[in-house]
């Protein structure tokens, strides 16, 4: 049972990471890509529908850590208490932009929300990245959970390399989010973009790919059981995908293949964890696992009823939404009608 | 200060501010909704107008609630990680549920609503609006349930050194859930009531939009009126819960002090900050604290003084919410009450529409009084009996909590001005031609 909720946990990031990667992405590339005001609609516009519904994978994410991991859940929130202060802030900045942004008809004060809906996600891209760099490579807790540390502790250069390589992801996917949501002038630019960001995301998952092998324990579960080792290959396999799609101008595939990636780092991480949730780099008996932070069974058992009826129910009316939407946006459109 | 008193006042900042647009999402979306229906169902072009201008000011409460929303979920984790650890099993479920079951379907809707007015059929477009009220008000089902749970928890066993779950099903249909459920949605339903009221008669004095803002008047007062009613009802059930699930919390709100039979209650009553009695005590009414809390004038009412000073509530803002909000429960209960008796003739009576204009910040600090008092009045608790406060406290810094708080009150500062600063734009703007 616990291992099952292991691998539910590890799914809920993943997707949420995969759907919130790209409004994150386009977020993080708003007043670098964007011209004009126009433009800049545009691509809010098209996260607009999406975002708020991406976001709530994280709060599931997260309500289900506490519940099936309170443990892990307490330790790791604690222990992380400024990264994650500075990740709450940013994205409520960013959430908050979307409905501020075009209430007033004022230049300043549309820069400023601008300004915000950046930051908030770009900073979360990358802290989001090194939470889970941390959590791969180990953090100095002690056996009671309490982190004998500070902040700098947390930045050691797998994390940052963690974070950058979220960062790098996640542009990636809302560059090509953006030119499936666009067409003429804005959707060359943002396969270009795509095209642009891809060398540099290839060399950061490589040095990843690479460090996880030389700091943490990641590759030790597939060494002993090589049918993971299909994660890290998915990845790069999805990588090569990415690009050819983006020759091959398809964006949908694209986007597919991109978020694929995610998925394989995603789980490659997380196997590569199992069953540790919260490594202590100070003795691995202090480690937080799936097995000494899980809730009781009858807990369990009942989230996991719940989950496995509300879960598919969520992604068919979502999927439904992405459908409804995931029209190319034009600009009549978003003057006569309902927007951002 | 230490970092329980800095985590205490940062819980207290996050949640109060956080509930200053939880109300007005559970109520104005049920009154969007209705009002959407009665354009599906009619075709009649003024209540489409309605349900886009109050739907707008619906949208702009609802995206500060939204994001802070989500640092009540962190809260748990990076302030009260004991409090975590040790009640995770039975409480993280019901934040997880909140969530699953509730909070996509709300955010995934409200954004189909919103932007879906040329994309969807009225029909559609309105299930959307109805399925975004039912979502606010099941998730608030939830968060209560978590909440009812502290105040007084059922369905558990102290094993393995912390709380586990044993009956879901007692801890989702104890008496108190229920009753604290609906008392908070009443609560809210009669701050969307007024908020309506309040803008329409506003717009009503400017003989602005007479027959929209009319109509909508007329829709929010039968609301109001309900539930305002309903509301004196069954906030006297709460009490009387009280006397059998959290004695302290009674006596606290009652400034009662001494065990005795036939309490009264005093018409004029203030407690001291010091010592173990009240100020001021005079107009006694025999029996009658008695009679509220049991049917019988005769029982016996346990005083604050029953319990050791380190177990009781903080007395004084116990008693004072309490009282503020049964005070302005009868005020909203009488102004519903003449406003639905003079609704066709509103026109005529300026000082009443003057009058709610003013009412509309009233319903906010009430709700607010109403939280202080169930959370304070809990106090020295965190779970009712179970576990204190104290022994719940994250082992994190004095300046991380610190610095944190100052940025929660700077930018919640700045944030819940601007927002009310775009709704009141809105509200005056009106409704688009």
């Amino acid at each position: 049972m616990e291992t099952i909720w292991f691998f539910l946990w590890a799914l809920l990031w993943t997707i949420y990471f995969m759907l919130d990667g790209y409004d994150l992405g386009i977020g993080s590339l708003l007043p670098f890509f964007s011209k004009n005001e126009n433009e800049r609609r545009v691509m809010i516009n098209a996260m607009g529908p999406f975002w708020d519904g991406n976001e709530v994978w994280l709060v599931t994410a997260g309500g289900v850590t506490f519940a099936a991991f309170p443990k892990t859940y307490a330790v790791l929130f604690s222990t992380l208490y400024t990264p994650l202060m500075i990740l709450l802030f940013a994205l409520i900045l960013r959430g908050i932009s979307f409905e501020f942004r075009g209430k007033i008809d004022d230049r300043r004060w549309r820069r400023l929300w601008d300004g915000c809906l950046t930051l908030g996600s770009i900073v979360p891209g990358f802290l989001f990245g090194v939470t889970f760099g941390n959590l791969f490579q180990g953090i100095p807790i002690d056996e009671s959970g309490i982190l004998r540390g500070d902040f700098f502790t947390l930045l050691s250069p797998y994390a940052l390399l963690s974070g950058v390589l979220f960062v790098f992801l996640f542009v990636v996917h809302g560059a090509l989010w953006l030119a499936v949501m666009t067409d003429e002038e804005m959707h060359e630019r943002s396969l270009s973009a795509a095209r642009g960001a891809w060398p540099a995301l290839v060399s950061v998952l490589v040095t990843f790919l690479v460090s996880s092998a030389l700091t943490t324990d990641l590759y030790q579960n597939a060494i002993n059981r090589p049918v993971l080792f299909l994660f890290p290959v998915l990845s790069v396999v999805a990588l090569i995908a990415t690009r050819t799609f983006i020759g091959m101008r398809k964006p949908v595939q694209a986007f597919a293949s991109s978020a694929i990636v995610i998925l394989g780092t995603g789980m490659f991480g997380f196997t590569g964890l199992y069953p540790n949730m919260l490594l202590s780099s100070l003795n691995p008996q202090f480690s937080l696992t799936a097995f000494n932070s899980a809730s009781s069974a009858l807990t369990l058992k009942i989230m996991l009823g719940i989950t496995l009826v509300v879960i598919p129910i969520v992604i068919a009316y979502q999927s439904w939404v992405h459908v409804l939407f995931g029209k190319k946006i034009r600009l009549e459109e978003l003057k006569e009608g309902e927007s951002y | 200060m230490d970092v329980l008193t800095l985590s205490r006042l940062q819980f207290a900042v996050a949640t109060l501010f956080h509930f200053l647009f939880v109300p007005l999402t559970l109520g104005l979306s049920v009154l969007v909704a209705i009002m959407e229906t009665k354009w599906v169902r009619t075709g009649d072009e003024t209540y489409r107008r309605m349900a886009k201008f109050w739907g707008k000011l619906f949208l702009i409460n609802f995206a500060l609630g939204v994001v802070t929303g989500l640092t009540l979920e962190f809260q748990f984790g990076t302030n009260w990680s004991r409090y975590s650890m040790y009640v995770g099993d039975v409480f993280g479920s019901l934040l997880a549920i909140e969530a699953a079951v509730t909070f996509f379907l709300e955010s995934t809707f409200v954004a189909v609503w919103f932007f879906g007015w040329n994309r969807i059929s009225p029909k559609l477009h309105c299930v959307s609006m109805w399925l975004i009220a039912i979502a606010a008000n099941l998730s608030a089902f939830w968060i209560l349930v978590a909440n009812a749970w502290m105040q007084h928890p059922v369905g558990y066993v102290i094993r393995n050194g912390r709380a586990e779950l044993t009956d879901f099903w007692a801890v989702i249909s104890q008496k108190f859930a229920i009753l604290e459920f609906i008392h908070t949605i009443g609560g809210a339903y009669i701050l969307a009531g007024f908020f309506v009221l309040g803008i329409s008669s506003w717009h009503l004095l400017k003989l602005q939009n007479v027959e929209f803002f009319t109509r909508s008047f007329k829709i929010a007062i039968a609301f109001t009126l309900i539930f305002s009613i309903f509301e004196i009802a069954q906030g006297h059930m709460n009490a009387e819960i009280l006397q059998e699930t959290q004695p302290t919390k009674l006596a606290a709100m009652e400034a009662h002090w001494e065990t005795r039979p036939r309490a009264p209650l005093y018409l004029l009553l203030w407690p001291r900050l010091d010592g173990e009695m009240n100020a001021i005590e005079a107009l006694p009414v025999p029996g009658m604290l008695s009679l509220l809390a049991t049917y019988s004038t005769q029982s016996v009412i346990k005083g604050l003084k029953e319990w050791p000073a380190e177990l009781r509530p903080p007395v004084l803002p116990c008693f004072l919410s309490f009282r503020f909000m049964v005070g302005m429960g009868f005020l909203f209960a009488g102004l519903s009450i003449f406003g639905f008796y003079v609704r066709n003739n509103l026109l005529a009576y300026p000082w009443f529409l003057k009058t709610l204009v003013f009412a509309i910040p009233l319903p906010y600090l009430t709700n607010e009084a109403g939280w202080i008092l169930a959370e304070l009045g809990r106090q020295p608790w965190i779970v009712y009996g179970v576990m204190k406060t104290k022994d719940a406290v994250s082992f994190v810094s004095t300046a991380q909590v610190f610095t944190s708080l100052i940025g929660f009150i700077v930018l919640y500062g700045l944030l819940g001005f601007a927002d009310f600063m775009l709704l009141f734009k809105f509200a005056r703007k009106g409704p688009q031609k």
